[in-house]
């Protein structure tokens, strides 16, 4: 169980039997489609408000998943979940509708690892037989709370980035066949001072790179463990500063071995400047993306390292610098784990 | 300022700044200012368009032409909003089309269409002036203070 110093290892393998992966219209013309299960044409899903929009990605990906596995709505003990908005409403909403018990959770873009995480640990204790554990975000929801209205025209700097409208969801069993879970780290706060919330990219790497350190150093291994880290939305920048740093404290990480979501998911000439972002982005790319990978066989063991920034428009009209945390969960294909 | 608060992070914190901004990709300033001349620009020639247009057709004078040639490029404002275009417009000119009067209007408009899903009083009526309501703030307050300086100067006679 805890091994070092904030690193659970998970020996009973709890597995991720099937997912449901939701997506919006940008999200449909980038690079990766063919791994989401349905794509929106309409940024409201014909529901009245965009925050409704976001509820129904939620209540969606979580069917999906539901389908995709033999399992009914009422074996799932709970449901796991957060996202960025106030109260976290378009979660809770979601957990009134499909009925489960449910933990509301908040690590902004950081919830997926930390929903991951945490049903990992339940499953593994014996504290519950299957979880659902995801996470949504949408595009005008976040821009409305954080930063301007939609049709604004605002100048962002090269160095913001483009929320992702979408859920992710993971059905997380004690028993079945698929991905499973070996390990996660919980990540502390890093602050580095940062008060610049249209560079979360460069505030959030100090964190990954915390985390991702620490990761290694409890679980005894080194980087050449790990066919690929997946970083959640440092965008070129974080990713950029988080690669140099892990470099200069002395672990060799490939330039390709180190992929960041925020970056896989859109296309090169979609206008989203340092690359996505959203507690949907590491969301969707994981379950949907990198999860295929791994049941393909491409790839066998993999580390995601989910970033997020907390703050909050208060926060960040009273000066206050950026907290930034980053959480990890260990992912292997299913027949290699022992 | 910023260096003041520099000076009170950490070390730690000092260099990751510094290894950060060394990697992060800057506001290309000249460029930026280019296109923010050219939009501003036609946007300003558009307008000097349509005022002549009602100095030469309707009965206005060169005065008096500014009020409806102003409620023209707001109107054009509003429908380029309200498809969705003026975000575009902002992104590549920046400065060039906020600060025309086009750029007040969009900070108006998109706000109410924004807040339209709180409904007409607590949302739109609410929250129609948020970004655009420190500029009459400060436009009005800043009018006062120099119409207050020009009437002591005329009463003291140095003017």
């Amino acid at each position: 169980m805890l091994q070092g110093h904030q690193t659970w290892v998970f020996e009973n393998k709890p597995t991720i039997i099937s997912t449901g992966v939701v997506g919006g219209p940008f999200e449909a013309k980038g690079s990766i489609p063919e791994d989401f299960d349905i794509l929106h044409e309409d940024m409201w899903l014909k529901q009245d408000s965009f925050e409704k929009a976001q509820q129904m990605l939620m209540e969606e990906s979580c069917q999906v998943a539901l389908k995709k596995s033999s399992i009914e709505k009422e074996q799932v003990q709970f449901f796991i979940s957060g996202d960025l908005i106030n109260q976290i409403t378009p979660t809770s909403f979601t957990a009134k509708t499909i009925g489960i018990p449910y933990l509301g959770i908040f690590s902004a873009c950081a919830t997926s690892a930390e929903s991951l995480a945490l049903s990992a640990y339940l499953i593994n204790s014996g504290g519950a037989d299957y979880i659902l554990s995801g996470t949504s975000s949408h595009n005008a929801t976040a821009e409305k709370q954080f930063r301007y209205p939609t049709e604004y025209g605002g100048q962002k700097p090269p160095t913001s980035q483009w929320t992702v409208t979408g859920a992710g969801c993971a059905l997380v069993a004690k028993e079945g066949s698929g991905p499973v879970v070996t390990s996660a780290t919980i990540g502390k706060i890093v602050d580095m001072g940062i008060t610049d919330p249209f560079n979360m990219g460069g505030a959030m790497a100090a964190a990954a790179v915390n985390t991702i350190e620490t990761h290694f150093k409890d679980r005894n291994i080194d980087p050449s463990y790990y066919d690929l880290i997946v970083t959640g939305d440092l965008g070129h920048i974080g990713r950029e500063v988080s690669l140099d740093l892990l470099k200069q404290r002395g672990l060799s990480i490939r330039e390709d071995q180190y992929v960041d979501c925020g970056l896989t998911i859109y296309r090169e000439g979609q206008p989203v400047l340092a690359g996505a972002s959203g507690p949907a982005c590491s969301a969707v790319v994981t379950y949907g993306h990198f999860l295929n990978k791994l049941k393909r066989g491409e790839i066998k063991r993999m580390l995601l390292v989910a970033t997020g920034s907390l703050h909050s428009p208060l926060s960040i009209q009273q000066k206050d610098p950026i907290p930034c945390i980053a959480h990890a969960v260990s992912i292997e294909s299913g027949s290699d784990a022992t | 300022m910023a260096d003041k608060k520099k000076k009170k992070l950490p070390p730690e914190a000092q260099n990751y700044q510094a290894f950060q901004q060394d990697r992060e990709v800057k506001r290309p300033v000249l460029l930026n200012c280019l296109k923010a001349f050219l939009v501003g620009g036609f946007i300003c020639f558009i307008g000097q368009l349509i005022s002549t247009f009602y100095v030469y057709y309707f009965n206005f004078t060169e005065q008096t032409a500014g009020n409806p040639t102003t409620a023209t490029l707001i109107f054009i404002t509003m429908l380029l909003t309200g498809f969705g275009i003026y975000d575009r417009i902002g992104q590549f000119a920046g400065a060039g089309s906020a600060v025309p009067v086009t750029g007040f209007g969009n900070a108006v408009i998109s706000s109410a269409i924004e807040y339209k899903t709180e409904g007409f009083i607590l949302g739109v009526g609410s929250n129609m002036l948020k970004l655009a309501g420190p500029v009459i703030v400060y436009g009005v307050f800043s009018a006062f203070v120099i119409a207050l300086i020009k009437t002591l100067l005329i009463k003291w006679g140095v003017i």
